[in-house]
Order: C-alpha cells, then sequence, then structure tokens
C-alpha cells in the first residue's frame, strides 16, 4: 500500500480558497444596497439567467460564480424558507437564520467536499414597518468557504469588488432616493466593468424588496422601467 | 446538511412529502383514525359558489362552520386566495380544507420562485385536483374536501372555473357551480338571476341572492347576519387581481331583498 503524501491542512484550505476565488474573479458583480423605499440590488447582467431571485416576502437572493451553484443554492433557500414560514409563520421567516443555514451548507462544502462551491451570495432582508423589532434592512454577504458577515447600508460581490466597493463607500449615504441609488448601483458597478463599453439598462438586472408592497415585497423591473429610475422619474 | 434534502423537484407538496413528512398534511393518515370518529364531530364548512361574470369570475362563501346539528364557528372563511389570480372555496370537513388551501397557496408560490414563472391556470387547477386524490382515503371515513377553484385566465383573458368529485375528478365549468349543504338551493338561485355578461356589481347581487337563498333553505348555512356584523365572502378575480366586494356593499344588497320581501315580493 502506498502512502499518501502528507499535505497540511492549511495548504488544503489555501489551495481550495484559491481555487475558489479564481472561478468567482471572473464573474461580474452585483450590489445591494440600501435606500429610502427598501433594499436595490443591481447585476451586470444581460442575460436571461438571473442572479438575483425572489426567497420569501422580505428576503432576496443575489449570486455570483457559477450559475448552476449559486442557483441550486438559491433552490435550497426557498425550499428552507417555504417549509418554515409553512411549519410557523410567514414573519417567522428571517435573513439572518436563512443567511446562517447557507453559511453552514457552504461551509461544509468547503472543508468536506473536494470542490468548493465557485460562488459568493448576498441575503438581503428589507424592514417591516408593522413590527418593532423587524424595522431595520438587512444584508449579509455570504463567501465561499462559508464565512458570513452583515453589512449595514451596502454590499458588493463578484469579480472586481475592490473597485465597486470603494465607489460605494465614497458616494453611499442613508435613506437616498431610489433613483439615486440606482444611479450609484450603475457607478459602482461600471467601475468594476471591464468591457470599455459603457452599461446601460439593458445590460442590468436590477430587482427590489419594495417596503410599501404588503406580502411579497420582491419585485423585478424591466429594462424601461430601469431607465426610468435611472432618469430619476 | 441541515436545510439540504432529498427532493429537488418544484413541487411544496412533494418536497413535505419526501423531505418533511412529519409537517405534510398526510390526510390519508387522519382517515385510518376518522374511522373512530364521529364525522359530526369535526366541524364541516358549508355553501360556497362561483360564477363567470362580464369581466372575470366571482367566489362566494358563506361563515357558518357546522359539526353535527351544532354551530362549530360563526365567522369561519372558507374562500382564499391561493395566488394574485386565482381563488379556492372550500366546502367539507373545515380542517383538511383549510389546510389543503394553505399547502395550495404555497405550492402556487413555491413553483413561481424555483421555475421563474407562474403555473398556467389549468396547471394549477390540476395541482388541486392531485391533492384531493391525495386525500381520498380520508374521504372515504367522510372527512372529504370538496372545492371549488376559478381564476382570471391571463393568456385567455377570461375567467375560468373548476368544479372537484372527492377522488380528485377536475371538471371545469362554463357558467356557475355551487357545493357544499346548501350548495343545491345556491345553485338553482344562479340558474334563475345568472347571465354571461353580468358586471361586476350584479354578480355581486347574484351571489348575495343565492346565499340568501340557501342560507334560508339549508339550517347549515350562514347567510348574512346582520345582528353581528358577519357578511359571506365575497371575491372577484378580474385582469387587475383580487378585489373583494366590501361589508357595506353586501349590506345594502341584503337590505334591498329584505324590503323587497317587506313589500310583499320574494327573492
Amino acid at each position: 500500500m502506498s502512502m499518501p503524501f502528507y499535505v497540511s491542512p492549511e495548504q488544503v484550505m489555501a489551495d481550495k480558497a484559491e481555487f475558489a476565488r479564481k472561478g468567482i474573479s471572473r464573474g461580474k458583480s452585483i450590489v445591494a444596497l440600501e435606500h429610502q423605499g427598501g433594499v436595490l440590488m443591481m447585476a451586470e447582467n444581460a442575460t436571461k439567467l438571473n442572479k438575483i431571485g425572489e426567497i420569501y416576502d422580505r428576503l432576496a437572493y443575489c449570486g455570483v460564480g457559477k450559475f448552476s451553484e449559486f442557483d441550486q443554492l438559491r433552490k435550497v433557500g426557498v425550499r428552507f424558507a417555504d417549509t418554515t414560514g409553512y411549519a410557523y409563520s410567514r414573519e417567522d421567516v428571517r435573513g439572518r437564520s436563512l443567511a446562517n443555514a447557507f453559511s453552514q451548507v457552504i461551509g461544509d462544502v468547503f472543508t468536506q467536499q473536494i470542490k468548493p462551491l465557485e460562488l459568493e451570495i448576498i441575503v438581503a432582508e428589507v424592514g417591516d414597518d408593522r413590527y418593532e423589532d423587524h424595522k431595520a434592512n438587512s444584508l449579509y454577504r455570504i463567501k465561499y468557504d462559508g464565512f458570513i458577515s452583515d453589512h449595514p447600508g451596502f454590499v458588493a460581490i463578484g469579480g472586481n469588488v475592490e473597485e465597486v466597493e470603494s465607489v460605494l463607500e465614497n458616494d453611499y449615504r442613508e435613506a437616498m432616493p431610489a433613483g439615486e441609488a440606482a444611479q450609484l448601483g450603475l457607478r459602482a458597478l461600471s467601475a468594476g466593468a471591464e468591457r470599455s463599453s459603457e452599461l446601460d439598462a439593458g445590460g442590468l438586472e436590477v430587482c427590489l424588496l419594495d417596503r410599501e408592497r404588503t406580502g411579497r415585497k420582491f419585485c423585478r423591473l424591466s429594462a424601461d422601467e430601469v431607465q426610468g429610475m435611472l432618469d430619476g422619474s | 446538511m441541515p436545510v439540504q434534502g432529498n427532493y429537488q423537484g418544484s413541487s411544496f407538496f412533494e418536497l413535505l412529502q419526501v423531505d418533511h413528512p412529519q409537517l405534510a398534511p398526510d390526510l390519508s393518515a387522519w382517515g385510518e383514525s376518522a374511522a373512530a370518529l364521529r364525522p359530526e364531530s369535526v366541524p364541516h364548512g358549508t355553501t360556497v359558489l362561483t360564477m363567470k361574470f362580464g369581466d372575470g369570475v366571482l367566489v362566494a362563501g358563506d361563515r357558518l362552520a357546522t359539526a353535527g346539528h351544532s354551530v362549530a364557528s360563526r365567522d369561519v372563511v372558507k374562500v382564499f386566495e391561493t395566488d394574485p389570480y386565482s381563488v379556492m372555496a372550500i366546502s367539507g370537513a373545515a380542517g383538511p380544507c383549510i389546510e389543503m388551501a394553505r399547502v395550495l397557496s404555497v405550492e402556487l408560490e413555491h413553483y413561481e420562485k424555483l421555475e421563474g414563472a407562474p403555473l398556467e391556470l389549468e396547471g394549477k387547477a390540476n395541482k388541486l385536483s392531485q391533492m384531493i386524490r391525495a386525500n381520498l382515503p380520508a374521504a372515504m371515513q367522510g372527512l372529504a374536501v370538496v372545492p371549488l377553484f376559478a381564476g382570471f385566465d391571463t393568456r385567455r383573458k377570461t375567467g375560468r372555473l373548476w368544479k372537484f368529485d372527492i377522488t380528485g375528478g377536475r371538471y371545469e365549468e362554463g357558467e356557475f357551480d355551487a357545493t357544499g349543504s346548501g350548495g343545491l338551493y345556491a345553485r338553482e338561485s344562479l340558474k334563475h338571476g345568472w347571465h354571461a355578461d353580468l358586471s361586476r356589481d350584479d354578480a355581486v347581487k347574484v351571489a348575495v341572492q343565492a346565499l340568501t337563498a340557501a342560507a334560508e333553505e339549508d339550517r347549515a348555512t350562514g347567510g348574512v347576519d346582520l345582528q353581528r356584523g358577519i357578511f359571506p365572502i365575497i371575491k372577484v378575480c378580474d385582469q387587475n387581481g383580487h378585489s373583494d366586494a366590501s361589508e357595506e356593499e353586501i349590506a345594502a344588497v341584503y337590505q334591498s331583498i329584505l324590503d323587497a320581501r317587506a313589500a310583499g315580493g320574494n327573492l
């Protein structure tokens, strides 16, 4: 029997992280930012394969990396949320527990499987004015190794995330109007985009968690609606 | 992995059965225990009706639930919005009925979120029929679920409605239907008042008349209770989605029926 070479755990983890980062850095970016009327999510995505999706009444999901992997994970999230809401009540489905569940799944794959998940995700939760302790919005980012962090105000994931984040850090302010938030999102994504051509409404996927809606607060905007929002109307 | 199960499809009903059997409304299990259970000890919902009208469909139900010869509840809800363009009305054993409406509404939302597009109206009716079929063993013990399903078909731009039997048989109706203990009387009334081009307001009138007729002939049907301020639930579904007939509107229609009667007329 041949002895396998000894590889230190540090090396294994570093190799896996390197592999996952490589997969993610090829992808385009997504930003999520709070504004006056809720949470806005914007992705550079001209395809019909959505990177932003609805999870539950007040919860949305954004994923970058390998489409099949983050879309599969989105479905796991929908199943988790719908089952929780059915077993308890709709108000019991909360962003933090969903984000923790995602973090656990991604972390388990990272440590136990040979190939880690090549993805990075955002869980966005919009506040509900009816309940004193549900009023705040939340944005969670979960990385390929299951590392979870929460980000007041804004968060970005994807390829050139440093450039995107630096624009957000400079220009983000609390309770901005939705139109301004959309313009800021576009500026941030443009800073990270590698293409020389400018980003426009047709090349964006934009979704909202709209505080004003009752029930399911998620909505997907058409290219015309995105243009209208960017024009400030 | 705590949140990852074995089921990979898009149906919430099947997800419960495969991965969360403790949550699944396994109605067939109720069937076995129902053998020892007297059906009259379980609350039953009574009269619900649905009809097409000019712009869409209307679904209405009284508020009474009975257990044998007793009143179980005076203000039970039997008409449910299952998604923005469909409504389900239930008659039969109230517990399994209400649970089925709940599972169906999660089912439709679940499918839409996973697949990125809602089911067609016919697909929704078909799904309900499968759930009723799964309830057959319980139905044989007296815990039948006999719903009506109606909605606005956004592709065909028309209202459509279905009735079901306890085996899951699904029958599309072209005009109107009513079910439950007072269903026969409600249907007779609808037969006289219904017209394909009814306006929304007239459809509400015809519905209140039909429920009143059912309440007068069938002791298990509630009708309008002005003393307690309990009104039937009337939901309208058209191309703009749902709306409810207000209590004021129903009260006014009912008052006109009472006035006509006081003047020596009939319904």
